[in-house]
């Protein structure tokens, strides 16, 4: 039976400035007041503050979350020098990027782009991106042809620095489903996710026709009015990035989906059915500007302002690929009680009783990893922070530790949040890449991943709900090993079956 | 307080209280719950 491991994580960062006027909160407040957009520009940062944004440059792996916890405060005011888009877990593109990865995963002409935003669009994306003759369909329209456009038909417009540098067009005259808001968020999930996933056939193990199964966890809803929410965006993605031996389904869970799709993976794999999974999840538009006016009322840039997405793939691993452990899943059943201590007994404290594991042998737990400077300025507190200390009052009640060891607990054995407010995409899961590499280095034996999931949100239950799993590093014989360098794979080159 | 008698309505955070157990808790104090709803932050 093939012990099912993280064979590899990518991330991705889209730079999206000009759409966070689409996200909900925004879109909201816009209707009621229009004079919010002004200071909404006003407030928005440039590509390279983004870029250079601590918290950001931890997401794509170019700074460990222990090293961010160690830079000085506020991340805003203290940027990274030299700052690189690429890092070892991933990448951060920018708006123009971003348009053309859209345009590239339309495949009903949906988007139409001005001829300058495509061309820069294309160029920036070249070499960079497996999708194959898909860098084609990144072709625009002369201005006047968009204006028109713009002018005349059912849609939004799309800008750039404040320029019409595009068209989302409305795909049906009466379903919402297929409105232009809607399709774009579907589309900017699509576009992200498939940034991510190229990345890991790029730069894992497994090339794109080597994946056997995709399962998209995002938070879209992709479907027209007689079944809202159907989904599949999984294969949608896996067909962009060149996956042709795979099928795929979406697992939905609110933002414990992540973690939920990759405990299906592992089992899939652990029981043969399929040899190697890709668990995906693409940006939340709506969450674009979600606390805009607390940061607009604090003073601090509007920092919801990039799409977010991942890919991890799962397969059998080597001695060297951290094991995802079966035996020890965490779940909260519905019996459960939704008190925090409740939560906790149910996500960690009952699987590491099963595993005969205490909560002082897990290395490091990765929690809700919300990026504090986010949510802090909008009243929302540290959620990583509270998440922790929760954990650590476990620990005390158990008897583990002593009451004047939660600090040392909180700092052993967490990391400050560093994902955007991205809903599944902090999730616990931000964490798997630098765990991985942690493990290979031989840092780090145990982690543990908990996602929570707000099901309460959609009315049809008042329950929460949760998933946990351990990440373990292997017992390797091979005391030579080093983690492997960098290799890109380009589109349709096949795997080498590592 | 003395929620004996009160109506309330319950309004519980994810990452803090949520509102079934606001709900328990002012029940058992008591109150007459006609709404209870837990709210998301993040």
């Amino acid at each position: 039976m093939p012990t099912p491991a993280l064979l590899h994580a990518s991330y991705a960062l889209a730079h999206a400035p000009d759409l966070i006027r689409y996200g909900s909160k925004p879109t909201r407040e816009l209707a009621r007041d229009p004079s919010l957009l002004d200071r909404m520009a006003a407030s928005l940062r440039s590509w390279s503050d983004a870029l250079a944004y601590a918290p950001n440059q931890t997401f794509i792996g170019n700074l460990s979350p222990e090293t961010l916890a160690t830079r000085p405060r506020p991340w805003t005011q203290h940027p990274i020098e030299g700052a690189q888009p690429v890092g070892p877990l991933g990448r951060m593109v920018n708006q123009i990027a971003l348009y053309g990865l859209m345009k590239l995963s339309d495949d009903f002409d949906l988007l139409v782009l001005s001829e300058v935003v495509a061309r820069a669009a294309r160029t920036a994306l070249e070499g960079q991106i497996n999708v194959g003759e898909r860098l084609n369909k990144i072709v625009g329209v002369p201005d006047a042809q968009l204006g028109h456009i713009a002018e005349t038909e059912t849609g939004l417009p799309l800008f750039h620095d404040g320029h019409l540098a595009g068209f989302m067009r409305a795909a049906h005259a009466q379903d919402s489903s297929l409105g232009a808001d809607i399709l774009l968020e579907n589309l900017a999930c699509k576009a992200t996710a498939v940034l991510a996933l190229s990345d890991a056939a790029r730069r894992g193990p497994m090339a794109a026709d080597q994946i056997d199964y995709v399962i998209n966890t995002g938070e879209e809803a992709v479907g027209d009015r007689y079944q809202r929410g159907a989904g599949n965006l999984a294969k949608a993605v896996g067909e962009v990035v060149g996956c042709a031996n795979a099928t795929g389904s979406d697992t939905k869970a609110f933002c414990a989906a992540p973690v939920h799709g990759l405990i299906v993976a592992a089992s899939m794999v652990q029981a043969g059915v399929f040899n190697a999974v890709a668990v995906i999840g693409g940006g939340s538009l709506a969450k674009l500007g979600m606390k805009f006016l607390g940061h607009l009322k604090s003073g601090v840039p509007v920092m919801e302002d990039v799409l977010g997405a991942m890919a991890f793939v799962v397969g059998p691993g080597t001695d060297h690929d951290p094991v995802i452990r079966l035996d020890a899943v965490g779940r909260h059943p519905i019996r459960a009680g939704s008190s925090p201590q409740a939560m906790y007994q149910a996500l960690v404290v009952d699987p590491l009783a099963r595993a005969g594991l205490k909560l002082t042998d897990i290395d490091r737990y990765a929690v809700e990893l919300h990026n504090p400077e986010i949510t802090l300025p909008a009243g929302s507190g540290d959620v990583p922070t509270t998440n922790y200390r929760t954990l650590a009052a476990l620990a005390v009640m158990r008897k583990e530790i002593s009451r004047d060891d939660i600090d040392a607990f909180v700092a052993q054995r967490g990391m400050p949040g560093f994902a955007p407010t991205q809903g599944h995409i902090p999730a616990g899961v931000p964490y798997l890449g630098h765990a991985r590499a942690a493990m290979q280095r031989g840092e780090l034996s145990r982690v543990m991943v908990v996602a929570k999931g707000s099901l309460f949100l959609g009315r049809m239950t008042q329950l929460a709900d949760g998933v946990s799993f351990i990440l373990e590093r292997p017992t390797t014989k091979d005391e030579s090993f080093r983690p492997p360098s960098l290799v890109i794979r380009q589109y349709g080159e096949e795997g080498n079956g590592a | 307080m003395e929620l004996r008698g009160k109506r309330v309505i319950a309004i519980g955070e994810r990452e803090g209280v949520q509102g079934p157990s606001l709900k328990l808790l002012a029940e058992s104090a008591g109150a007459e719950v006609v709404f209870s709803v837990t709210q998301c932050f993040v």
